[in-house]
């Protein structure tokens, strides 16, 4: 245990300094090459200018060199590979993207996504604000805002296990471990295997994705909300309005850029999930979404590249427009403040 | 028919007093002003009158109804905050209706006072820009024209030039008296820590200081009768000079020496006693003049010389053992560092203050 600390540190200190050691060697090397000889005034200060040009494009270069390896060959390769047939040795035009179209379970993880999109966005921004705006105002609200932020810190397939207690079923008359079953018999119901309700299940997988990213949303709309002038509120209440007019005309609508930014980027999340999926129900049950039918393709049953080429490919165009907008509305943010 | 009457007025948060009892009566059509230092509790006043804070103790009226337990907004008044306070997302047009809005009145009862505030304030132009769109100066302006639009019985003003630079404070000052001219039967209650907006805008001053009411008055009568020496220091700029003094004779005039010795005949009269106990002189560094034969109030070395070309200030060592005494002289004069002065004073113009710091002039 101690050797694995030890290493991750020594791993992560020659990290830093190797970074270092870039920068100053390559700088160094920048100045041998571009000397600035005394006397010579004009060609010192060209190749000054030549520096400060050259100089940027030095100290990105290896951040740059990973992205075009792990980040724009990888796009580009997928777009070749869903033209060609599932080893990716013969091309088949447009094949894949008519069985696309065409496809049930394609087109039932295309509605399950919609509908995550619809919901789960959402409900984090709405429950979000809702305690936000509560918490601030009870003197153990930053306890509760602890409590509420700390599925944050869980991960995806660690929540869904604890989840899957939560919706735990057991056949006839042996006791119901399941949290949700427990209550429903308690109070006279029939227990349910909840993940395999059709339609509804989608919701119950929802729920989890909504208990971890609530507290994202509530983090930075309480951070938005305290940002709000004081006086603009005491103004409202001069005015006349009421804590109901206060919070939706005049706090809501001056909290909007951080409103529609949490919004985007758990959209952006929400089209990617997968983790709860998988763990959950693996897609049976009506419960499949883009990302976990792309993984079907790629590596079970033999594996189809040009197939989730294809889902790949719409994942990635689903999810570019939200986020060009969501880095845009951000740097509108900042630049306001 | 009466504006606000305060009566015995507290507040505390917890175990802190802010204010200690502060009686005060205010005639409807009135502009009254708050001055005092920071922390003296003048914001937290006009608060309390505006309803955003509530009334520890004591009993407060607007136009003779009790408003203690009342919402700010029934209690017929409108408040101009220092930051403006404008709604960011709304127009001008919407930031001065939005009042009205919630009071559900009729569009066109809406739209007739938004544009009467805003021809008023000279805003029409503006009607349809955002706030961040402004000027401080127009934006000061919008927060005036959306009181105005609230119809207040009591206009309250919380400090509403200090965000604005020297010359903008000017041309708003001025709007600001022609706007209370123009609505003579509205009480206005303005609070600030700049003597001169007090001095030029008020018909009544009220000093206040560490949670209490020091003086209440006309501008000129605390300049010229200060009741205390906090009023006499806090009023005028340079401060009034104060000497430690020795009384030494009593009656219709009183005589008080000076700590070089020297003695100062002041016409206040003094009961017998007070003889032999120390007291403060006081003088307006405006009222000093350069003394030219034997007949003179105290002599000194200048120690800083300040022409400004239409007064020249200068700073006197010796008679009292804390500050140099400081004289104001009109116009530019021909004076060096380390020169022994003598002045003099008309003596209707001099001060005298008791041990406790209350003026002898009754």
């Amino acid at each position: 245990m101690l050797a694995q600390i030890a290493s991750a540190m020594g791993v992560v200190v020659a990290g830093v300094f190797a970074c270092a050691l870039y920068y100053w060697l390559s700088d160094k090397l920048l100045s041998a090459a571009l000397p600035v000889p005394e006397g010579d005034a004009r060609k010192a200060s060209a190749n000054l200018n030549r520096r400060a040009t050259i100089r940027p494009w030095l100290f990105l270069g290896p951040a740059l060199l990973l992205l075009a390896v792990y980040l724009v060959y990888p796009v580009i390769a997928t777009f070749i590979l869903s033209f060609y047939d599932r080893s990716g040795g013969n091309f088949v035009g447009f094949a894949n993207y008519r069985w696309a179209f065409f496809d049930a379970q394609f087109r039932q993880s295309i509605f399950n996504n919609i509908l995550w999109l619809a919901v789960v966005p959402a409900a984090c921004t709405f429950l979000g604000l809702v305690i936000a705006v509560l918490t601030d105002r009870i003197w153990w609200g930053n306890l509760a805002k602890s409590l509420i932020f700390m599925p944050m810190a869980i991960s995806f397939v660690g929540a869904s296990v604890i989840w899957k207690f939560i919706y735990e079923f057991r056949g006839g008359n042996e006791t119901q471990i399941g949290l949700l079953n427990a209550i429903v018999r308690a109070i006279g119901g029939d227990p349910q295997v909840w993940i395999s309700l059709p339609f509804w299940n989608n919701f119950f997988l929802m729920a989890i994705l909504i208990w971890i990213q609530t507290g994202f949303a509530m983090v930075i709309l309480s951070a938005a909300l305290r940002g709000i002038p004081e006086e603009t509120v005491e103004a409202a209440v001069i005015d006349g309005a009421n804590g109901w007019q206060i919070f939706w005309k005049i706090m809501v609508p001056q909290i909007w850029g951080t409103i529609a930014v949490v919004w985007t980027t758990i959209t952006i999340l929400v089209l990617k999930v997968f983790d709860i999926v998988l763990t959950m129900t693996n897609g049976q049950w009506n419960t499949m979404v883009l990302a976990n039918l792309m993984f079907d393709w790629m590596f079970r049953g033999g594996g189809d590249s040009g197939r989730s080429a294809v889902i790949a490919l719409v994942i990635m165009a689903a999810v570019t427009p939200i986020m060009i907008w969501n880095i845009r509305q951000a740097n509108r943010d900042m630049g306001d403040h | 028919m009466t504006g606000v009457v305060l009566k015995d007025i507290r507040k505390s948060y917890g175990q802190v007093k802010v204010l200690h009892g502060i009686d005060l009566d205010i005639a409807q059509g009135e502009f009254v002003v708050f001055v005092g230092p920071s922390g003296c509790g003048k914001s937290t006043l006009l608060r309390m009158i505006s309803g955003l804070e509530t009334i520890t103790g004591g009993e407060m009226l607007i136009d003779g109804q009790v408003v203690n337990d009342v919402p700010p907004s029934r209690r017929g008044i409108a408040m101009v905050f220092q930051s403006y306070a404008l709604y960011p997302h709304m127009t001008v047009y919407d930031n001065m209706a939005f009042g009205m809005r919630i009071a559900k009145e009729s569009k066109e009862e809406i739209d007739r006072r938004v544009r009467a505030a805003a021809d008023i304030l000279q805003l029409t132009p503006y009607l349809d820009r955002l706030p961040k769109a402004l000027s401080g100066g127009q934006r000061q302006r919008v927060a005036i024209g959306r009181a105005i639009c609230r119809d207040p019985k009591v206009f309250l003003f919380d400090e509403p030039l200090s965000n604005l630079d020297a010359a903008l404070r000017v041309a708003t000052r001025i709007e600001i008296a022609r706007l209370k001219e123009q609505m003579p039967d509205t009480t206005m209650i303005y609070v600030t820590h700049d003597q001169v907006e007090a001095m030029t805008l008020a018909d009544r001053i009220v000093v206040l200081s560490a949670g209490r009411i020091e003086q209440v008055g006309p501008p000129l009568e605390l300049y010229e009768r200060p009741k205390n020496l906090f009023v006499a220091r806090f009023i005028g700029s340079p401060a009034m000079n104060i000497m430690p003094v020795t009384v030494n004779e009593t009656g219709a005039v009183t005589t008080v020496s000076l700590v070089d010795g020297k003695s100062v005949i002041v016409p206040i009269s003094t009961e017998t006693g007070a003889n032999g106990k120390s007291a403060s002189f006081g003088v307006r560094p405006e009222d000093l003049t350069i003394a030219t034969g034997e007949d003179y109030l105290f002599e000194g070395k200048v120690s800083i010389v300040e022409a400004l070309g239409e007064v020249t200030l200068l700073y006197i060592e010796g008679l009292s053992a804390k500050e140099p005494i400081i004289a104001k002289l009109p116009g530019i004069i021909d004076v060096k560092r380390g020169d022994t002065m003598r002045f003099s004073a008309d003596p209707q113009k001099l001060h005298l203050f008791d041990a406790d710091g209350q003026t002898y002039r009754r």
